[in-house]
């Protein structure tokens, strides 16, 4: 029609679009709203002990979710961290106790007979990282989509925990080992501030590395990728030995916190870290999102959550509440890209 | 002109302010075989699309019978009697073929399928396209050729008055297109119509009546084959006015050959739209020189490319730079070796779209603008993208602008810097221009032209005959994955090069 032809494209500049604005800082505001609703209805959450329990308490959540944000930004997905989380953290037990014969032996005289926590946190580590490069090259040399790869690792890796631990936990350790979970420095905790040290070595990682740029670009566009030279598989298969390292990090300062391991620990660990991910703003699809997003969503769930409990919301209805809010930010996230679609 | 089936009068199609159709005319009598014409771009596509129901024209008119018709979806024009048969087969694979023919519209009661009225019928209209199969057989353990008869067979079970057939040879041998063109006369002896797209000429010659012919959009003539020669049809394809597209100036075309290709051959592969097989190519180019490479889409063009820098497999053939052997697994590959690629469409496969310029530009050149080789250094990188900023004259607000929003013409400005920062010895460049308004256009050339002059070896790639013509120092022209010509730019001729890329068995 004669107002299509007339309507022809002015060259698009880059405009502020008000829409595009509040797209991108919708997570901080998201979080803001949270904060002063909760403050409103329950007195006892805006205090500081709440707020560094709330922040302790996301940090777990946090370490994995910074791995999470790599996969997902090469537009893939890891649903076995919760299980990797538990298999490193059993090994870590097992190791410092020296042996599954002394699992519930207490005192610094158990202590002894195992490794000291460096080791211990290495084999975690090891163990996350090992699961992690297996199943990366599930994905990139037999191209199982990673959905279906941690799908089964989410199975097997909880699986082998069970079996290595019998299904007891591995408790009790040396007081340098346990510091790393319920430890201060000054009036911090130390998973917080391990959280913050890893986001910002990840924040770096991801802005100023060519590494992190290549994951964008994959993300954002494989096939481009590829004919830009990037060795597409290579970045893929790396991304997953980083969820596999936060997970093996994760479980080394869950066991320390909880002074045990377990092989039933980080069961829906995926389901919550995802959802902080994505409510980062970074998008499912690939290419897009930020580690301060993540950070921001960690700390938005974990407010969430922690609101809800003060506000007597049950147990069961907070899971609901996490699943609608993947669900809708993922449509958020739809219908910010449908948006900036441009001919 | 025998009793007019088919009437499209003034049809006018535009997207987002960009006219695809301008007034076209389309007429198709009753038991005929119609061809419709013209380059890649002209038009057909979108015509056939407003025909079968997938688009609505902006103006115009449709009458079948006499009678007005209006497709608001691919059922409309269905139930009107209208079926398509696309290039991409449409079968569903895990189903037998009685299922495929009358998917949708299974024989039986209520919701419940009759299977041996299924399977009767399948087998009837089955021997009316002459395919000799078992119709519980798998619609995927079908030859390309076979599974084109069922969609025939379920055209005939829609009671079709006219089938569209778009390209329906191109994956066909000799023998199963004789085969299609007798099912096709068939067609014509019981009254059916036939409308048919072919980029090879000597078909048309052959089982069309009547033809017309599309050129940029707008309806340039109609007429009856036996009234017509192959020569008259090229003319009026390509027959437009060359618009002032300039010339490139003095070459600088040296005598050392950069890029060589022997006997490069691979199979048909799996892959869709890369998977045209290629036959011996062979071809030079030198430094300083530009290489046209003309032939319409599917004729091999964008596989050889692909197969030289290592994006695609090949299976034979040498490929030499600079003398020295290369056999490139992946693109990397063919990068250190000094080759860049211009893929033929930006966004899929060249672009971050969502990312900002600095991501765009510097991801090939990552090692001039990173210290320690592991960290970015963006004041490098600032004047990386500074420095082609002024040579492309990309039009842009800065390092951080989102690469979607730039014009078509700054996007591809981009693409070529992210290769020129690398400084290539070969840069394929596969449709320069597509997508880009005319003034872009000239721009773009005029850069090839200078990176030619740096003693760059550029291998162009277009469906636009005037571009090749324009800015080629030689030109090769492709057809179904063969060389089937050279020639030095200043003697070719549009009609010349036409003739090349359509008709089989070449003069020299």
């Amino acid at each position: 029609m004669a107002q299509v032809a007339a309507e022809a494209p002015v060259p698009k500049r880059q405009q502020i679009r008000p829409f595009n604005v509040v797209a991108r800082f919708a997570p901080v505001l998201f979080l803001m709203v949270l904060m002063i609703g909760f403050s409103i209805l329950e007195p006892r959450f805006l205090t500081p002990l709440n707020l560094f329990n709330v922040l302790r308490q996301v940090s777990i959540y946090g370490l994995l979710a910074i791995g999470m944000t790599f996969v997902i930004l090469t537009a893939g997905i890891d649903l076995s961290i919760g299980s990797i989380l538990a298999l490193a953290g059993l090994v870590a037990a097992v190791v410092a106790k020296g042996g599954l014969d002394n699992r519930f032996s207490v005192g610094d005289g158990s202590a002894a007979m195992g490794f000291g926590w460096e080791v211990a946190a290495l084999a975690a580590i090891g163990v996350g990282v090992a699961a992690g490069f297996v199943q990366g090259l599930a994905i990139t040399r037999f191209k199982v989509p990673p959905f279906v790869v941690t799908l089964g690792g989410m199975s097997a890796f909880r699986g082998a925990a069970l079996l290595f631990s019998g299904g007891g936990p591995v408790s009790g350790f040396d007081e340098a080992f346990v510091w790393w979970g319920q430890g201060k420095l000054g009036p911090v905790p130390v998973p917080v501030l391990i959280f913050v040290l890893f986001a910002v070595i990840a924040h770096i990682t991801l802005s100023y590395t060519r590494y992190g740029r290549q994951i964008y670009a994959v993300g954002g566009n494989p096939e481009a990728a590829r004919l830009a030279g990037l060795n597409v598989q290579k970045i893929i298969l790396s991304v997953y030995v980083i969820t596999g390292f936060f997970a093996g990090l994760g479980a080394f300062v869950l066991a320390a916190r909880l002074n045990s391991a377990e092989a039933v620990a980080g069961t829906g660990f995926e389901l919550t870290v995802i959802a902080s991910v994505v409510i980062g703003g970074t998008s499912l699809f690939g290419g897009t999102g930020t580690i301060f997003g993540t950070v921001i969503g960690t700390v938005l769930i974990g407010v969430l959550l922690n609101g809800l409990v003060l506000l007597d919301v049950s147990a069961y209805v907070q899971q609901i509440i996490i699943g609608m809010i993947i669900v809708l930010a993922v449509a958020f996230d739809t219908f910010v890209k449908s948006r900036r679609r441009i001919l | 002109m025998r009793q007019p089936l088919l009437q499209m009068n003034g049809i006018t199609k535009s997207f987002g302010g960009i006219s695809a159709l301008r007034a076209v005319d389309l007429r198709v009598g009753a038991g005929e075989v119609h061809a419709l014409l013209g380059e890649n771009g002209a038009g057909k596509s979108t015509l056939l699309k407003i025909l079968s129901g997938a688009q609505s024209p902006d103006a115009g008119e449709i009458y079948l019978l006499g009678a007005k018709a209006t497709f608001n979806s691919p059922q409309d024009a269905q139930r009107s009697g209208i079926a398509t048969i696309y290039q991409e087969l449409t079968l569903v694979p895990g189903m037998s073929i009685a299922e495929n023919i009358f998917l949708g519209r299974e024989p039986g009661r209520a919701s419940f399928v009759d299977w041996g009225r299924l399977v009767d019928e399948a087998q009837g209209l089955m021997s009316k396209v002459g395919l000799e199969k078992n119709p519980r057989i798998l619609a995927r353990d079908l030859s390309v050729a076979e599974q084109q008869l069922v969609e025939i067979a379920r055209a005939l079970s829609m009671k079709s008055k006219l089938i569209i057939m778009d390209e329906p040879t191109a994956a066909l041998s000799n023998a199963e297109v004789d085969r299609l063109f007798d099912i096709v006369s068939g067609f014509r002896d019981e009254g059916l119509s036939v409308i048919f797209v072919t980029h090879r000429l000597e078909e048309v010659m052959r089982v069309c009546d009547r033809f017309t012919i599309l050129r940029d959009g707008a309806f340039v003539c109609e007429g009856d084959v036996a009234d017509t020669s192959i020569d008259a049809i090229i003319r009026h394809m390509v027959g437009r006015e060359i618009t002032a597209m300039q010339r490139r100036p003095a070459p600088a075309a040296t005598e050392r050959v950069v890029l060589r290709v022997e006997n490069l051959s691979r199979r048909r592969g799996a892959e869709g739209l890369n998977a045209m097989a290629l036959h011996d190519v062979c071809f030079e180019v030198r430094r300083g020189e530009i290489l046209g490479i003309a032939g319409l889409v599917g004729s091999g063009r964008t596989e050889t490319a692909r197969a030289i820098f290592g994006a695609d497999p090949f299976e034979s053939g040498n490929i030499f730079i600079d003398g020295v052997s290369l056999r490139p697994t992946s693109p990397q590959d063919a990068i250190r070796r000094g080759i860049g690629l211009v893929p033929e469409d930006r966004k899929q496969q060249a672009l971050f779209l969502s990312q900002s310029i600095r991501a765009n530009l510097t991801v090939t050149a990552q090692d001039r603008v990173s210290r320690l080789g592991v960290f970015i250094d963006s004041g490098a990188e600032d004047t990386l993208i500074a420095e082609y900023r002024k040579l492309l004259r990309i039009r842009m607000l800065g390092p951080e602008q989102i690469v979607s929003d730039l014009s078509g013409g700054n996007q591809q400005k981009i693409v070529l810097a992210r290769w020129l920062a690398l400084g290539p010895k070969v840069l394929i460049v596969d449709e320069p221009t597509r997508g880009i308004d005319v003034g872009a256009k000239a721009e773009v050339h005029n850069l090839l032209f200078q990176m030619a002059s740096t003693g760059i070896a550029i291998v162009v790639i277009s469906s636009e005959l005037p571009e090749v013509l324009a800015i080629s120092d030689r030109i090769i022209t492709m057809r179904e994955g063969r060389v089937t010509g050279e020639v030095q730019a200043d003697a070719a001729n549009p009609e010349m090069l036409m003739a090349l890329m359509t008709v089989d068995a070449v003069a020299a």
